[in-house]
């Protein structure tokens, strides 16, 4: 069973099309690399798979629960992290976590757990009860993700979870993240625009301008563009040349 | 709807694939954990408690006084004798403070959706309606609290409800905090950037409050302009006031109750509409902005 199986999905801002036809499947425990240069559609695929729009036309199925018809069965299986900052600033580290876990129907003392490890996890434990305000944009980001894997999801959806951090933490983010996949079992899905975050052995999906361009492991994307490197090829594929982030990764 | 709690997980770090449903334990901890951070967001914002004490507080140290000579209020129901004109308003600035804080939770709404923090709740995987009915009922806990403090202030000014009143006026709290706080929930639907809450104030709050025997009774406005006196019976808020009013006195004004239960009904009702990403406004939204 795949853990994400978008089908022939489309999707329409009046009459600008934003998803065309796009379909892919996303393997159990892999890390897949949405790969899109801004406004290629990786935000509206994000929205439509978290179920905040509707999926009119096409289906996507998460661990085979259809969004549309059981949307809550398939959120159960869904860890989001958005591009945007979605924590309670007037809240602490702590207090955020927790109102997640309620959100998913988690008791106290298994939530208290959970934040514990999730915590640990994201290598965040001494932060648990400052004031989300208080920390640094990495920071934020590393207590999403922490949010993001409270309720034990199988598939992680990241979107550009590392635009506007500096080199250390994005590598940090990725690392962990990467890890996840290896000791979890965790399936990822790692949208991004930046190329250097993709690895040799990921798979990836290319989106540009609503339409899906390519999809397969690096190794097949580039030997299916005449490409020499992933970068070249996803230059060929959207027509310009990528970001390689504020400052390439190590 | 049964589950064992904790939630059980293969021990791996995920979720079990074949997980059992929720239960109604699972539901009570979502709605606590919703009522608790509305309960924290509230407490974390004192100027929103302090602005909500001293408006209607103003009207009852200040305005009430002033009027109270102008203003004659005669004996009518739920009254059985004259009441000073401060016992007159205060069942009305009891609505006041629930308009207000119904319309305050609006604003929230739109707040999270901008900054984000709405997402957090919509991706829950309880059903949509329910996350509503939990937010709209912390909602109406922080708009009762508040009322309770008002009117424990009014006590030591000394405009007392009979005693066993404070009581009976909390289903009428509850039912017409929750009317107030659909109707923003519906609003905050439809109002798309924080800046459009001005026009909600000017067409929504002031109007509403103004236009219903909170300040006066409907006999004198009946007197003074027919036109008016139609426009506050037309007017869901009065029909809070005057629930409230009757509660006060351990009485049910059945009219005011079947009308706040119907409008309740429709608000709440046009509200999951407008947050079904299926159906509502919501969807019709995503068609006209958004980041690709």
């Amino acid at each position: 069973m795949a853990a994400l199986d978008v089908s022939t999905v489309s999707h329409s801002y009046g009459a600008r099309r934003a998803l065309n036809d796009v379909s892919f499947q996303i393997a159990p425990a892999s890390f897949t690399v949405l790969l899109g240069l801004n406004g290629a559609g990786k935000t509206t695929l994000f929205s439509l798979i978290s179920h905040l729009y509707d999926t009119r036309h096409g289906s996507i199925r998460i661990f085979g629960h259809d969004i549309r018809r059981a949307p809550g069965e398939a959120l159960r299986r869904l860890g989001i992290v958005f591009q945007a900052r979605t924590l309670d600033l007037d809240l602490s580290v702590y207090q955020n976590l927790s109102y997640h876990a309620s959100l998913h129907g988690i008791g106290r003392a298994e939530a208290r757990r959970r934040i514990d490890a999730v915590m640990e996890t994201v290598e965040m434990s001494g932060k648990l009860h400052d004031k989300a305000r208080s920390l640094s944009g990495g920071q934020m980001r590393r207590v999403e993700i922490a949010r993001a894997l409270l309720h034990q999801p199988h598939l992680l959806l990241l979107d550009e979870a590392t635009v506007g951090l500096d080199v250390q933490s994005r590598a940090g983010i990725l690392a962990n993240i990467r890890r996840l996949v290896a000791t979890e079992g965790i399936s990822v899905f790692w949208a991004t625009h930046l190329i250097d975050e993709v690895g040799d052995g990921d798979h990836v999906v290319v989106l540009s301008n609503g339409n899906l361009v390519a999809k397969g492991y690096v190794a097949e994307v580039v030997a299916a563009t005449g490409a020499k490197t992933i970068g070249e090829a996803f230059a060929k594929l959207s027509g310009k040349t990528p970001a390689a982030g504020e400052e390439p990764l190590p | 709807m049964t589950m064992p709690l904790p939630m059980e997980t293969n021990g791996s770090g995920t979720l079990p694939l074949k997980a059992p449903a929720f239960g109604l334990a699972n539901y009570l901890i979502c709605l606590k954990g919703v009522l608790v951070r509305e309960g924290l967001r509230f407490l974390h914002q004192r100027e929103r408690f302090i602005s909500s004490l001293v408006r209607p507080l103003l009207w009852l140290f200040i305005f009430a006084a002033g009027f109270r000579q102008v203003l004659g209020v005669s004996i009518i129901p739920p009254y059985k004798t004259y009441v000073l004109y401060e016992v007159y308003i205060t069942p009305g600035l009891c609505g006041m403070i629930l308009l207000f804080s119904g319309m305050q939770s609006s604003l929230s709404m739109v707040y999270d959706r901008e900054m984000g923090n709405m997402r957090t709740l919509l991706i829950s995987p309880f059903p949509r309606w329910f996350l509503l009915v939990s937010k709209l009922l912390a909602g109406v806990t922080v708009s009762i609290a508040q009322v309770y403090v008002f009117l424990a202030v009014a006590w030591f000014w000394g405009v007392k409800a009979p005693p066993l009143g404070y009581l009976m006026v909390l289903p009428a709290l509850f039912l017409g905090g929750l009317m107030l706080c659909s109707l923003g929930l519906l609003l905050s639907s439809m109002i798309r950037q924080l800046e459009n809450f001005a026009g909600v104030m000017n067409f929504v709050i002031f109007p509403m409050y103004f236009a219903s025997p909170a300040l006066y009774p409907l006999w004198r406005i009946q007197e003074s302009s027919p036109l008016l006196h139609k426009i506050c019976l037309a007017n869901p808020f009065t029909y809070v006031v005057e629930l409230i009013r009757f509660a006060f006195y351990g009485q049910i004004d059945w009219m005011s109750l079947g009308v706040v239960a119907g409008f309740t009904v429709l608000f709440l009702g046009g509200a999951i509409i407008a947050y079904d990403p299926s159906r509502g406004l919501m969807t019709r939204k995503q068609d006209t902005g958004g980041n690709a």
